[in-house]
């Protein structure tokens, strides 16, 4: 069965361990999880995390049920298909810049509208706000273009339904 | 009021009620033992080691359909119950444990006796939470109990540091719960119900196929009706058997690896596979590509997770066993024509009632002391009884000859298959039903992994029967290891000493002598034993156990080493490729 990228936004309870009962349900379970955020919501009692995963329609369907039955898990709404805004939150830092390197980084910067937001001497920090495709090709270039020299921190994806 | 948390603890399974707790004490429980020292409404037994402990709270609830109760200490206590408590995850058990913890300021800093049991334990148990404020602790309380029975019921654990239970707080317990994040289906799909239905009543070769579910939501008695109007033949899986009689004329067997050859070729050739409370594990599937190839699949469960996990469906009904069977007989009482039966219905079968007479599960020896000859003579003698099992061979035959009704329960650790359960889970059955006969029955591999809880047993009253049945092997590895093993009895004798050779392919009559002596060992702890070696010897030691009406005797049977259980569907074979002995 074909395997593809899915997406969950699960409402949960702001409690301790429920990050790690979530994460924990994937790795026991030994569904592949690629990115999970969370954040405290409107209501500080209510967390929500985003989560991205690659499974097969079987698969995919088991996960939601076993979030579903968690205690802790008030709702699962399932995104893969779904209208939303997703972004992640990227930084880039280039080290051992000649003057040829940082004239690029600022034509990357423009053609791809990314922001330099920290220069130092020979070292540069890109941030970049995309989604995960758009981070990736992101990442691939600056790996192409400044090998060895970058340092690459990512965010993990961040979705909600569209108005 | 203000009052104790321990005060309030006490409270709340007095207004839960509790009758029974299963505890042993520590440096972090001293305070929750305290509390339970003044108090008359509830019994608090004391077994001789935490596993035992937990088994003997999931066989008082799997015996009674109440929420069994453990109270241990922090560390090594909490530990002890993990086994225990994912048995009863596995097998759906309603189970509130209270671990004592190391007082919050502490927590995190490796103190004496610390462990995160909440963590430990995430992946084993229904729902586990740590308290951290004392007005939280009713509430919390109030939902273990609530989220341990309902829905599909399982364990739920509870810690409560030392702080906690000591700290002065409300005394109210509240009387309703509300999770936002757990609504069990108490409703069913009736459109659902009459598709199926109707798919029962289209089919050819329509079959039951009933598992553990049926009877946890106690729904025997609604399952055998709805077999009786229908004249649908019905197989169990072994956490169904006793779903219906077994005596009864439609009732096919268990399914699965060691189940009979009617049930394991009805599944194979029927067109409509009806099951409810089934989560089609492994050992009964076969393999799943070839699993009920032919047959339209309607699955009730009351979690939808099990719906579809391992087997695809093409109807799927999320309802609680017993709220589903009441639906599909208003359904069926409605349908007058669900009398009448097609042509092709009654020949179906008869062709499974034919499999069922020619091909009855015997053992292959029929001479001599035999299992068989033990739990048919159990079978006669006992008419309103609970039998627990150990795990391996025991349990197998158990399966296999068991009668099971409406006065006959089976406790058995059937999902997790945890060796040592069948003494404690007895222990437990029988302070839930003082006046039934409790019968378990071991291997004598089993027996020995919690063989500490004689005493137990002894100091109650227990009047347990005690089935060892003694082959010194660890048997249903060492049948693994004769067939597939080429004879290599890799650590699996138990009467290897030392002075034996290292790599000794077969027990003999010039092996060492077994060690323990059982029946010595009964006596020591003040119980009864008997050893038997002739089949003749049976009834008169089932007399000499029921003799003694004070405390429990073990009755240790000494069977072949070689017996093997059969039939069996080697691993990864399809469910009717069978081998029926060799």
């Amino acid at each position: 069965m074909k395997t593809t990228k899915r997406w969950v936004s699960l409402y949960v309870e702001n409690q301790v361990g429920v990050l790690a009962k979530i994460s924990g349900l994937f790795s026991g379970k030994s569904y592949n999880l690629q990115s999970l955020t969370v954040g405290e919501t409107e209501d500080p009692t209510v967390s929500r995390m985003t989560i991205g995963m690659l499974s097969d329609d079987l698969t995919f369907e088991q996960i939601k049920k076993q979030l579903n039955r968690c205690v802790e898990v008030i709702k699962v709404v399932d995104f893969t298909d779904a209208a939303t805004l997703m972004k992640e939150i990227l930084y880039i830092k280039v080290n051992c810049c000649s003057l040829a390197d940082k004239e690029e980084i600022f034509r990357i910067a423009q053609v791809f509208k990314l922001d330099v937001v920290d220069y130092r001497g020979e070292t540069l920090v890109v941030e970049c706000v995309k989604n995960d495709d758009e981070n990736n090709e992101v990442i691939a270039l600056f790996n192409r273009t400044f090998p060895n020299r970058i340092e690459v921190v990512r965010g993990g994806n961040v979705a909600i339904e569209r108005a | 009021m203000e009052i104790k948390g321990t005060e309030l603890f006490v409270k709340a399974l007095i207004e839960e009620g509790v009758d029974t707790l299963f505890g042993y004490p520590g440096g972090q429980a001293i305070d929750l033992f305290d509390a339970l020292y003044d108090q008359d409404q509830i019994e608090v037994v004391l077994p001789r080691h935490e596993q035992a402990l937990i088994h003997a709270a999931d066989g008082y609830a799997r015996s009674t359909g109440k929420v069994g109760v453990c109270l241990v200490t922090s560390g090594p206590g909490a530990t002890n119950l993990v086994t225990g408590i994912a048995t009863a995850n596995y097998d759906s058990v309603p189970l509130v444990c209270f671990t004592g913890q190391v007082p919050q300021n502490l927590m995190g800093n490796d103190a004496f006796q610390e462990v995160d049991i909440v963590g430990v334990t995430r992946g084993i148990c229904k729902y586990a939470v740590t308290v951290r404020d004392r007005e939280e602790l009713p509430r919390i309380i109030k939902e273990a109990f609530f989220i341990a029975q309902t829905g599909r019921p399982g364990p739920v654990v509870i810690d409560l540091p030392k702080d906690i239970q000591q700290a002065m707080g409300t005394d109210a317990y509240p009387t309703t719960v509300n999770i936002r994040g757990y609504k069990p289906n108490e409703a069913v799909h009736m459109r659902q119900i009459k598709k199926a239905f109707q798919l029962l009543q289209e089919a050819k070769k329509p079959l039951f196929l009933v598992g553990g579910g049926v009877n946890i939501a106690d729904a025997n008695a609604l399952m055998e009706q709805l077999v009786d109007k229908t004249q649908v033949p019905i197989i169990t899986t072994i956490m169904g058997k006793g779903a219906v009689d077994t005596l009864h004329p439609l009732y096919l067997g268990n399914i699965g690896i060691h189940g009979s050859y009617a049930a394991n070729h009805a599944v194979t050739e029927c067109d409509l596979l009806f099951s409810i409370g089934t989560r089609f594990n492994d050992r009964i599937t076969g393999k799943t590509s070839e699993f009920a190839k032919h047959a339209t699949i309607v699955h009730i469960d009351v979690d939808a997770a099990s719906i579809s996990k391992n087997v695809a469906v093409d109807v799927p009904i999320v309802a609680d066993a017993k709220v589903a069977l009441e639906a599909l007989l208003s359904v069926v009482d409605k349908k007058q024509e669900a009398q009448k039966e097609a042509e092709e219905c009654k020949k179906w079968k008869e062709r499974v009632l034919y499999w069922k007479k020619k091909y009855p599960i015997h053992m292959q020896t029929q001479e001599g002391l035999t299992p068989e000859k033990v739990i048919l003579a159990l079978n006669k003698r006992y008419k309103d009884a609970i039998v627990t099992t150990d795990v391996g061979q025991n349990q197998l035959w158990t399966t296999q000859y068991l009668d099971l009704n409406a006065n006959k329960k089976l406790l058995t650790s059937g999902g997790l298959g945890t060796m040592g359960y069948g003494l404690p889970a007895a222990m437990g059955a029988q302070f839930g039903n003082p006046d039934k006969k409790v019968i378990a029955i071991s291997g004598d591999g089993g027996f020995q992994m919690n063989i500490q809880e004689m005493a137990t047993a002894v100091v109650y009253e227990l009047p347990l029967l005690l089935i060892v049945f003694n082959n010194g092997y660890l048997g249903n590895v060492r049948q693994w290891q004769e067939l597939y093993f080429n004879k290599r009895y890799s650590s699996t004798c138990l009467r290897w000493r030392k002075s034996c050779e290292r790599n000794c392919m077969d027990a003999s009559k010039e092996c060492p002598k077994y060690t323990p002596d059982f029946v010595q060992l009964a006596e020591s702890y003040d119980a009864k034993g008997i050893r038997i070696t002739e089949e003749s010897q049976i009834e008169e030691a089932l007399a000499f156990a029921d003799a003694n009406t004070k405390g429990p005797t073990i009755v240790e049977v000494i069977i072949d080493p070689t017996l093997n259980v059969w039939p069996m569907v080697p691993a990864g074979n399809t469910l009717d490729q069978m081998i029926m002995d060799c």
